[in-house]
């Protein structure tokens, strides 16, 4: 197995990301300084093959290669579309419905159709007596032939893997604890899943789905990782391979399954890890990330070069996955979205999409509805010869002919005034979803940067910036293959989570400090046993805070572990006025939790290389690929369209502009000013 | 409408409707309540300056306040006009909670702000919060045998809480000396607060950018194209009348059913909707105002069409006439705390069960439609404390023409969640024994009802007093096209072992327990849709399988036979239903 690369960090580092349609790979050689692209199509079934031809694309050996760090979507797949391992759950008497009852709600706020398919299905919950009081104190003990018969009868129905899911086990985890002792010595496997081990936090529902979760796609994941494992070992690779984890760490693949729940959100946070690194680097540490793709646009928060956390991700209806992930909040709004006129004769863009498979007209796939790329096409702001998986080109004529056919007529527009209607009323939902996850929690849009990334992102990010109020636009010098930057760049971390539920009043410092201690103490361990070492270990503490009686927290960055009640009070009173503008020194405030972050620092990559230095040109005239008319503010401008990977470093640009490169098309708008960076990284200042 | 109207109109709807949804956000966010800040009870919107018309509405607001709030700030207008109430100035929040002048029940209280541009008011903003007490006869508000709304808490007409942007201490000094747990008032009213601002700094920035009176043209083309959008859905429903009936246990006080007597008649693009026959105003809390009558009407038709925006223009086709002399239009002093909760949702049921008949592809049979609100107030010795405990819980929802109804699905005026068991039981000297899926209770159908919620709770220590107000006690939530009813709503109190069913089924006051009583619940079931004899037998096998039903009751309802195995018995699954046994 695992050989400790160590030795060896800095060496070669491929990053692997497989998304909906693309597997990206992006290989760094830190010895030579050369990089590597390749970019093949996702293969669902297998995803291991799309991994494997990526690798084969890039031509380099890959016995040579060091590491190996990969982002999948196997799990959130496996979730989303339902193929689980079949599993069962063992729970409290009276309560093997939390699952499937939830919290009483409806897909949503209108209409009463709908449902809902649990996890695990009614007839593979099985009820034991036992329980423990919410003080932990045992009102009925374990009955362990009850659960012995249980476990049998869930093999013979031909369970693959099981939950043990007990009623407070967050306060008292006995039973759950003993219960995993027998039913270790019965399960022919390792996928169990004992709740209070993944979450040790009350709230019965959301505890016992992510262990469903957990284990539903433990065997999934580990099948994965193991026909990976051996496609790579047949290719020469002799080494442990890292997974990405949600909370945007890396980890061994040998140790990812037993917290599989942890990987459903791999892909996203992977962009998101590398644009607080590029952002880092490039001086910004405040970030609005902006993933858009196809059929969905993904956006997170970058505060102070640290990606924000949740505990409390949804991944969809009555899904809730409860364990420390970047927050990534997935808008269903990307380049595929639909475009239509309603009943009442207004133009609506989305929800419906057309995404990949017939995709926008453009794609010449069958798809014959007006979308957002359509749109891009007609305006002139993308090249119908430069477009990434079309099948049958089809002409720019019949796309605005269409458009004009479809949306003008009810508003009259022709073709090319419909597609600009289309265009901004598009970048005017988006940019509303965006702040609703961003900006209106409490952040002044001037403090942050718009970071774009993603296939579409770059395209409409200086229309969206101007619509948010975010004077900023960054462009990464790789847009398209961000998440497998991410995990070339990502580091080792863990996360701890402590429920304190007190009043900072009364509060025992001591005990603070000691919890904070401890979390570090875990986490360093934790990372020593890892296959790659890092250069240095970074912990960061913070706090869940409330006043009395609130139901929702605040996370207040804690400066160390050195806490005081007073130091507590003051940051959380501040964090709360700046969030709501609202002062309540008559109400006491509580701590709710204590949080630790333990992440071990890999060494810096240099960025600079992510375009080939020699390639750029000498002057911005040199990159420049020719001249086209492009659509902006209801006229054609004729507009200079430059080759991204020949713009020289000192470049500077004035909107209109259009910047191209493989696999991403950046627009400035008139009156937007542009200038590289060291790391080649477009800064754009949004016009007025 | 030129060519630049037709994008300036779609954006400015989209910045209307963004800006309700941020006031919708900071006010849960804000909150302290748990009914504000997790049940999110509560609703902002935006009303014109003439009239308080409906201009736009947060999309994530409790769906019961759909509406009601154009008529709190409509009588605002008008008794500001008529002198009866002092015209505002810059920075002043008007409170309400008055529900005969268009309201819901006390415990709703809203906050109005004008928004000023050049001196002259551009339109309303406002707002309304379920506060946890409002003073009255018991916590909560909430009492099932008051006969008058003075027994139901304190009642505030049109007054400015906040004056020039400060908290007016002596309005203030007089509510907390009304109402249960003050202290923390100032938390919510903070918040309630902090939304309108966040929307007045959202809409002014609107303004600026596309100009004032570009947004109101746009305001007023887009309540025609709402009505438009409206008309257009109803013009395809067949022209005729269509009727229907739906029944309150009773009213808390007097153990008889109340008849909500509905019709409604489909005439070119307009629903004119009759509660003739209804029964008259009743002596306990079951009554409704005019304001939640129109606005569960309103709530019910968006559930049927969800795609029409929310503003005055789409209630322009619904026509209602004014149900005088019976207790849906209820006046003062007629106690009112159940019309929000309960009776919003019967009126709903009746506007499905009509409208099914007319929309059978749309309309869903009827779902369990109660709040299930089970309040316990008492003393725990442990902590030396008194508390009040609230249980919400939800059921099953209708079969429709697609799906099987959903199970444990909130209320239909709702958006709320139920509180987790074990924060409960950290809370409350409570055990829940236990907390299960009703199994048998959906509606039998070809698509069949979701299931209900069976839970039973134990007092640990002390003394307490239990509390329901709950419906369907009587009849269940009515199957349609075929479909059987859902189960009736159940309480049983066990006390010393002895089981007490509440008289009026689903609701009493105050019935004392002590420690090692018990209470269990079951709430309804959805109505089934369509024949239960054409339910496709593979489904109900299912069924069984996952023991949503039992072999008997596949057999006795769908007239599915199963053999000792689980699996369907095709012949004597088709003599059985060809009507032999």
């Amino acid at each position: 197995m695992a050989e400790t690369v160590s030795a060896r960090a800095g060496g070669v580092v491929a990053g692997i990301d497989v998304g909906g349609t693309f597997t990206d790979l992006l290989l760094f050689d830190a010895d030579t300084g050369g990089v590597r692209v390749a970019k093949t199509l996702t293969t669902p079934d297998n995803q291991a093959f799309g991994v494997v031809a990526a690798l084969s694309e890039c031509g380099f050996p890959v016995e040579a290669i060091d590491l190996i760090v990969h982002g999948t979507t196997t799990t959130t797949n496996a979730v989303l579309e339902r193929r689980l391992a079949k599993t069962g759950m063992i729970t409290t008497r009276g309560f093997r419905d939390v699952i499937e009852l939830g919290r009483r709600t409806r897909p949503q706020a209108y209409g009463m159709t709908g449902g809902f398919t649990p996890v695990i299905p009614r007839d593979l919950r099985l009820e034991v007596a036992e329980r423990v009081e919410a003080s932990g104190a045992v009102r009925t003990p374990l009955d362990e032939e009850e659960l012995r018969q249980a476990v049998r009868l869930l093999l013979a129905a031909g369970c693959e893997a099981l939950v043990i899911h007990f009623l407070h086990s967050y306060a008292n985890p006995t039973h759950e604890e003993r219960a995993a002792e027998i039913v270790a010595e019965l399960w022919p496997n390792d996928y169990i899943t004992v709740g209070h081990r993944l979450l040790s936090e009350a709230r019965e529902f959301e505890r016992g789905v992510t262990a469903s979760v957990n284990a539903a796609v433990q065997p999934i994941l580990e099948r994965y990782i193991s026909r990976l494992r051996g496609e790579l070992q047949t290719r020469g690779y002799r080494r442990e391979f890292l997974i990405m984890n949600g909370n945007g760490g890396m980890i061994s693949a040998g140790n990812v399954t037993r917290e599989s729940a942890k990987t459903v959100m791999s892909g996203p946070a992977s962009g998101v890890i590398a644009a607080a690194y590029t952002g880092r680097r490039a001086g910004y540490g405040n970030l609005v990330t902006y993933d858009m793709g196809g059929t969905s646009t993904d956006v997170a928060l970058v505060r102070g070069a640290e990606p924000a956390v949740s505990n409390e991700i949804e991944i969809e209806y009555a899904m809730p996955i409860h364990v420390p992930m970047i927050a990534v909040h997935t808008i269903g709004a990307g380049g595929g979205s639909i475009a239509r006129v309603d009943a009442s004769g207004l133009i609506q863009v989305g929800p419906q999409s057309a995404g990949a498979d017939p995709g926008p007209i453009c794609y010449g796939r069958g798809g014959a509805e007006p979308t957002l790329t359509d749109a891009n096409l007609v305006l002139g702001r993308l090249d119908p010869r430069r477009l990434l998986s079309v099948d049958r080109p089809v002409s720019v004529d019949v796309v605005r002919d269409i458009f004009a056919r479809k949306i003008g007529g009810a508003a009259g527009l022709d073709g090319v005034g419909a597609a600009g209607a289309v265009l901004k009323l598009g970048n005017m939902k988006m940019a509303g979803a965006v702040r609703m996850v961003s900006v209106a929690r409490g952040n002044d849009p001037r403090d942050f940067v718009l970071f774009a990334f993603g296939g579409a992102g770059p395209l409409h990010a200086t229309a969206l910036a101007r619509e948010l109020g975010l004077p900023k636009v960054l462009v990464p010098a790789r847009p398209g293959i961000t998440n497998a930057l991410g995990c070339v760049v990502a580091d080792l971390r863990h996360d701890f989570v402590n429920t304190i539920n007190q009043p900072v009043a009364l509060l025992d410092e001591e005990k603070m400090r000691a919890v904070l201690e401890r979390h570090r103490l875990q986490g360093e361990e934790l990372i020593t046993k890892e296959s790659v070492q890092p250069d240095a270990i970074r912990v960061t503490h913070s706090a869940d805070m409330q006043f009395v009686g609130q139901t929702h927290i605040i996370n207040v960055p804690l400066p160390s572990a050195d806490v005081s009640r007073a130091m507590l009070q003051e940051l959380f009173e501040k964090a709360y006025f700046a969030r709501f503008k609202v002062q309540l020194p008559e109400i006491r405030a509580n701590l709710v939790n204590l949080n630790t972050s333990v992440t071990g620092l890999r060494p810096q990559i240099d960025l600079s290389i992510l375009i080939d230095p020699a390639g750029r040109a000498a002057t911005l005239a040199e990159a420049l690929r020719e001249r086209r008319p492009v659509w902006f503010d209801g006229t054609w401008h004729d507009t200079p369209v430059y080759r991204r990977e020949r713009l020289p470093l000192d470049a500077e640009l004035q909107g209109p502009a259009i910047i191209e490169q493989m696999d991403a098309t950046t627009v400035l708008e008139p009156g937007d000013h542009a200038r590289l960076d060291g790391d080649g990284n477009i800064i754009i200042e949004v016009g007025a | 409408m030129t060519a630049l109207d037709a994008i300036t109109l779609s954006v400015i709807q989209a910045a209307l409707q963004q800006t309700c949804d941020e006031m919708d956000l900071t006010f849960s966010r804000a909150a302290f309540s748990p009914v504000i800040s997790e049940a999110n009870d509560r609703s902002d919107g935006i009303y014109s300056a003439e009239d308080g018309s409906l201009i736009a509405q947060g999309s994530q607001g409790l769906p019961v306040f759909v509406g009601v709030m154009q008529h709190s700030t409509a009588t605002i207008i008008e008794m500001i006009r008529d002198g009866r109430c002092q015209s505002p100035l810059e920075g002043d929040i008007y409170i309400v909670n008055d529900p005969y002048l268009g309201g819901t029940h006390l415990m709703d209280v809203r906050f109005a702000m004008p928004v000023w541009r050049g001196g002259k008011i551009f339109c309303w903003l406002s707002n309304t919060g379920h506060w946890p007490d409002i003073g009255g006869a018991v916590p909560g508000g909430f009492s099932a045998s008051a006969t008058a709304v003075e027994q139901e808490g304190l009642r505030l007409p049109p007054v400015k809480l906040f004056k020039g942007g400060k908290l007016d201490p002596e309005i203030y000094a007089i509510i907390c000396s009304n109402i249960r747990v003050a202290d923390q008032r100032i938390g919510d009213i903070s918040a309630q607060a902090a939304a309108l601002r966040v929307g007045e700094e959202r809409l002014c920035a609107v303004l600026d950018r596309y100009g004032d009176e570009t947004v109101l043209a746009a305001i007023a083309e887009l309540r025609k194209r709402a009505a438009a959008q409206m008309r257009a859905h109803i013009a395809a429903i067949p022209d005729g009348t269509y009727r229907a009936k739906a029944f309150v246990d009773s009213d808390g006080v007097v153990d008889l059913p109340l008849t909500i007597a509905f019709a409604v008649e489909k005439v070119g693009d307009t629903l004119t909707f009759d509660f003739a026959g209804s029964s008259p105003p009743c002596a306990g809390p079951m009554n409704s105002v005019l304001a939640t009558t129109l606005s569960s009407v309103y709530l019910a038709m968006r559930h049927i069409f969800p795609d029409v925006p929310m503003s005055a223009g789409a209630f322009e086709p619904l026509l209602v006439k004014r149900p005088e002399g019976t207790f849906l239009d209820a006046r003062y002093p007629r106690p009112v705390s159940g019309c929000a909760a309960e009776v919003s949702q019967r009126i709903a049921e009746a506007v499905f069960a009509a409208l099914v008949q007319a929309l059978p592809d749309r309309v869903t049979a009827a779902p369990a439609g109660s709040s299930g609100n089970f309040a316990l107030g008492g003393h725990d010795p442990a902590r030396g404390r008194d508390y009040v405990m609230y249980q919400i819980s939800g059921g099953g929802y209708g079969g429709n023409a697609g799906h099987d109804g959903l199970s444990n699905g909130c209320s239909t005026i709702g958006i709320s969640k139920s509180p987790p068991v074990e924060i409960m039981e950290q809370a409350y000297p409570v055990l829940y024994r236990h907390y299960a899926l009703r199994e048998g209770s959906g509606g039998a159908g070809e698509r069949r009802g979701g299931f209900g919620l069976a839970y039973e709770v134990e007092l640990l220590r002390g003394e307490a007093r239990a509390s329901f107000v709950m419906d369907h006690g009587r009849v269940g939530p009515q199957g349609v096209r075929g479909g059987r009813d859902g189960a009736v709503n159940t309480v049983t109190v066990y006390r010393d072992g002895q089981a007490h069913v509440p008289p009026h089924l689903s609701k009493e006051q105050d019935i004392a327990l002590k420690a090692g009583d018990r209470v269990a619940v079951g709430t309804p079931g959805g109505g089934g849709y369509g024949d239960p004899l054409r339910r496709d037998p593979a489904l109900v096998m299912n069924d069984v399988s996952l023991g949503y039903y039992t072999c008997e009751q596949a057999a006795e309802l769908f007239g599915v036979v199963l053999d000792e195995a689980g699996a369907v018995d095709g012949a004597a699954t088709a003599t059985r239903r060809a009507g032999g046994k």
